[in-house]
């Protein structure tokens, strides 16, 4: 019987503190995308030529790690039962890649630059708990960073 | 110079050196263990291991940089990077690119 209680204490208090941190979360996210609307991120290898010169280049990432709420893994377990969508784990990556990329383009931005070429990204879940079930996901995002060369730029 | 692009515009390779590479493994301490247990329960993010994961990348960085520079190399072309569970609690955090000479 109290092992029932906890787990519907951890149930609860997983979805209650769960959809608020992630409500929370999108909603951060949704007003930095505003915010960095204008750095652009070009998925390609080949340079635009208005590029080509005059730009200096370095790599910035963003890494964020994001851990799955109670109430989360409980549903995702249940699902694996009749299979389908797990919709609670769509959010937890979408929300772990979007924020990698938005720190990822902080950085760029704090260095000035102008455009993100290149970008990849590279995902990892961290194992934790009895049954191997994803604890947590670690979402990394990097890219090459072009900014254009000021006259008072160091070397690199 | 660090680039994950194959070739730097305005830039020419003069010489190619290889595969360079740089990792490290890390775990965790327990005390972000218990607060990881906590988050699991909660959700969010985990402060801590985003720190550790970014440090530890650093580290692979400096690493690779370092082989790069050992070998004569200016800069580090297409570099990409990987991240393995080894097991629960420790990771091990890769970074390997091409080493070049440019002008």
């Amino acid at each position: 019987m109290p092992d029932i209680i906890t787990f519907l204490i951890l149930l609860a208090l997983g979805y209650g503190f769960g959809q608020w941190f992630e409500r929370r979360h999108y909603r951060s996210i949704r007003e930095r995308e505003q915010e960095f609307k204008d750095l652009l991120i070009i998925q390609t290898k080949i340079i635009p030529s208005s590029f080509s010169s005059g730009h200096e280049t370095f790599l910035v990432n963003g890494s964020v790690v994001i851990s799955v709420d109670y109430f989360k893994r409980f549903v995702a377990g249940l699902r694996n039962l009749v299979g389908g969508r797990v919709t609670p784990y769509e959010t937890l990556l979408d929300r772990a890649r979007r924020e990698a990329i938005l720190r990822m383009k902080e950085e760029a931005r704090a260095s000035g630059a102008d455009v993100i070429l290149n970008v990849k990204y590279e995902m990892c879940s961290i194992y934790k708990g009895r049954r191997n079930s994803i604890g947590s996901v670690e979402a990394l995002a990097y890219g090459t960073a072009f900014l254009p060369i000021k006259t008072t730029a160091g070397e690199r | 110079m660090i680039s994950n692009l194959e070739l730097i515009p305005g830039k020419r390779i003069s010489k190619h050196l290889g595969l360079v590479q740089g990792s490290t493994v890390r775990s965790k301490h327990v005390g972000r263990d218990f607060m990881a247990g906590l988050k699991n329960i909660f959700g969010g993010e985990l402060k801590g291991y985003t720190e550790l994961l970014q440090d530890a990348r650093e580290e692979a960085v400096a690493r690779m940089i370092e082989q790069a520079s050992s070998v004569g190399a200016n800069a580090v072309l297409n570099v990409r990077f990987s991240t393995s569970s080894i097991t629960s609690g420790a990771a091990e955090l890769f970074a390997y690119g091409s080493a070049v000479v440019m002008e």
